[in-house]
């Protein structure tokens, strides 16, 4: 479907709740050869048919990259977002036949680090399951502060602590504890590199206390888990596919691209890539640039678009697609 | 069946010839009359039955003199091959990238067998019969990089992917077009491509730096380069530039057809699995003038790209010193006809 990544065709051979919100799902290919190697911090992208529709979600892949007999994501149910978790959660069950792309990395373990400093938030622990299974067989050095709401919403957080003890360290919410960030970024040895993945507003919390102690850019590492905002309704016109298409209010403009039958590429859905970027070639109105991917001075031009996860409000927009 | 490896050298006697079949199958780099840069990257996806693209990784009648030139170029300067510490794993997946391909071409030459991590490797041609621990260093002769690149034609620059951009921070090159790993190693992409004239104002680093961070696991993407060198040197490095620099003053009307080489780099991109790294494998293809000749259409199209070469890239090349004879040699085979659109002879 995408020009982006090849695919792999999988059936789910387990679906294991984890707690309230999490299920753990299983992937093996259905010719029984083994998975594709990955790194850790990849993700996949996994299609759903859901009835006409087709989503697409990106999720990180949690197991040892070690073994690829089987690959394993963990989805947290959202009941208010757009239905993919849902989707996951109500109709993916073991047999089921599906489709997802070869694993593709945007969350990649800078390999010069002496040291790894996680930091996760809630259902952004998943990349961490990789990356700590790829570092501990191979002898790194990392340390891992990992906060969630409750302990019974610590996904795999016993997992953790049972594998790897003293160098993963828990944060509760409703016991009010909370990392001591600072203090934390202040004592790590030279050649620490910073990874976070989490909630967006941890993300900015620690990018900025970082960059506040001294911390070069080119250390700090992070991974959104930004899912396409719903929005108003609007119109748009493709003007190298002569189409015209309507941007439903649950719908990303990549989605209603691809539901017009263009294909463009993409890697991440989560605007940090940059693989979908596409030309705006007129437009009356004022854009809503949810992306990571565009400098400001780009969002201001009003000459390009990241369709994952933007949108328009306006009377009138033409994309070159 | 099977390839019949040729004995010749790529030094002193220069003995190195192709096969009237791999004349034909020679990558030749033009598909119009004129020659520009262009961002010219695609698929690399397997071509057809005879061509250097019937498989993703080419082996040819070359290979074994290739190995042994190598091994030379190794003995005398071992900074050709360089890869620094963080980069180990890649050249894991690198061994494993060029085991399978080799394998999976040429199963009568090279074989791979796997117990877990306990792999065993059969080079036929090279007389190799190893079994080792995959992801053990200690259980082979040389680091991972290294010991399949002994066994592999082409050069091989692994880059390491971090801040958008792309670092080479590993290779082995020993038949590279004048330019020095020892040299580039630890640059960016864009230091690395400093000395390209033109290209930089065209915009099209910028672009193909973001086409080649995008390169995904299982999509391989090439591209073809050329330039030309006096008799078949593979080894054109600065380092030696004291050793092939002269021959550009040696090129004469009588001795054009033979002194002449075009070197035709087949260059792909993979993304590497376990390291999130890219390899460039450069594949470095010579064929001397009177072999190339014997192809009407190539003769007549190279005398027309040469001919009319803008003199920055010329000089870049290093054309400069003997392009007028060796165009006043192509213009007497070509009688001004058309050719045919596309890379092949007719």
């Amino acid at each position: 479907m995408s020009t982006g990544t090849t695919k792999l065709d999988v059936v789910v051979s387990d679906v294991v709740p984890v707690n309230d919100l999490v299920t753990r799902f299983h992937f093996r290919r259905r010719d029984g050869d083994l998975l594709p190697t990955f790194s850790g911090g990849a993700h996949v992208v996994v299609e759903m048919r859901d009835g006409q529709r087709t989503r697409l979600n990106p999720y990180s892949l949690m197991g040892s990259p070690l073994d690829t007999r089987e690959y394993t994501i963990s989805v947290r149910r959202d009941d208010v977002g757009r239905g993919g978790s849902l989707f996951m959660h109500r109709n993916v069950r073991p047999g089921l036949e599906m489709v997802i792309s070869y694993p593709v990395n945007l969350f990649s373990l800078d390999l010069r680090a002496k040291k790894h400093l996680m930091l996760a938030g809630g259902i952004g622990i998943t990349p961490f399951m990789a990356q700590t299974a790829q570092l501990a067989g191979e002898g790194g050095n990392f340390e891992l502060h990992y906060t969630c709401r409750t302990a019974s919403l610590g996904t795999y957080a016993d997992v953790l602590r049972e594998r790897y003890d003293r160098r993963i360290r828990l944060y509760h919410d409703d016991r009010e504890e909370r990392i001591d960030l600072d203090r934390l970024l202040s004592t790590q040895p030279l050649g620490t590199h910073l990874y976070v993945c989490g909630p967006a507003g941890m993300i900015g919390w620690v990018r900025d206390r970082a960059a506040a102690l001294g911390w070069p850019a080119e250390t700090v590492h992070f991974e959104h888990f930004a899912a396409p905002q719903p929005g108003l309704p609007f119109d748009v016109t493709l003007a190298v596919s002569g189409k015209t298409i309507r941007v439903g209010e649950q719908q990303s403009l990549l989605e209603a691209i691809e539901a017009a039958g263009v294909d463009p590429p993409y890697l991440c859905r989560g605007g940090v890539c940059g693989q979908c970027e596409t030309n705006v070639i007129s437009y009356d109105g004022k854009f809503i640039h949810n992306d990571h991917w565009l400098s400001e001075e780009d969002h201001r031009s009003g000459c390009k678009i990241m369709p994952c996860v933007s949108r328009f409000e306006g009377k009138s927009l033409v994309l070159e697609r | 069946m099977g390839i019949t490896f040729r004995k010749e050298t790529f030094r002193d006697d220069f003995t190195f010839r192709n096969s009237p079949e791999h004349i034909r199958r020679f990558p030749f780099p033009f598909h119009e009359d004129a020659y520009m840069y262009a961002v010219n990257i695609e698929p690399h996806v397997v071509g057809p039955k005879g061509s250097v693209l019937e498989n993703l990784i080419d082996v040819d009648e070359h290979y074994v003199a290739e190995m042994q030139d190598r091994a030379l170029v190794l003995a005398e300067d071992p900074l050709r091959c360089q890869s620094l510490p963080h980069m180990t794993l890649a050249g894991w997946d690198l061994l494993e990238l060029l085991m399978e391909q080799q394998a999976l071409g040429y199963p009568e030459h090279f074989t791979l067998t796997r117990d877990g991590d306990r792999w065993r490797w059969i080079n036929r041609p090279l007389g190799i019969d190893d079994t080792f621990t995959f992801g053990d260093t200690s259980t082979l002769p040389y680091g991972p990089m290294e010991y399949i690149t002994r066994q592999s034609q082409g050069d091989f620059c692994i880059l390491d992917q971090r801040d958008g951009n792309l670092w080479m921070d590993a290779g082995m090159v020993t038949t590279q077009a004048d330019w020095s790993l020892d040299f580039d190693i630890g640059m960016n992409f864009f230091e690395w491509h400093a000395p390209v004239p033109l290209a930089h104002e065209k915009g099209i680093f910028t672009r193909a730096l973001k086409f080649l961070t995008n390169i995904q696991q299982g999509k391989p993407a090439r591209r073809l380069n050329w330039t030309m060198t006096v008799n078949p040197r593979l080894d054109t490095s600065p380092e030696n530039y004291h050793k092939w620099g002269p021959d550009r003053a040696t090129v004469t009307p009588e001795n054009v057809g033979d002194k002449v080489h075009l070197r035709v780099e087949l260059q792909s991109f993979w993304r590497l699995p376990r390291s999130n790294g890219i390899v460039f494998p450069i594949r470095c293809y010579l064929i001397k003038m009177d072999e190339l000749v014997t192809q009407p259409k190539w003769a007549r199209r190279l005398h027309r790209v040469i001919r009319d070469l803008p003199d920055e890239l010329a000089n870049y090349k290093g054309l400069t010193r003997f392009r007028p004879t060796l165009v006043e040699w192509l213009s007497k085979l070509d009688d001004g006809s058309a050719t045919s659109s596309g890379f092949g002879p007719d």
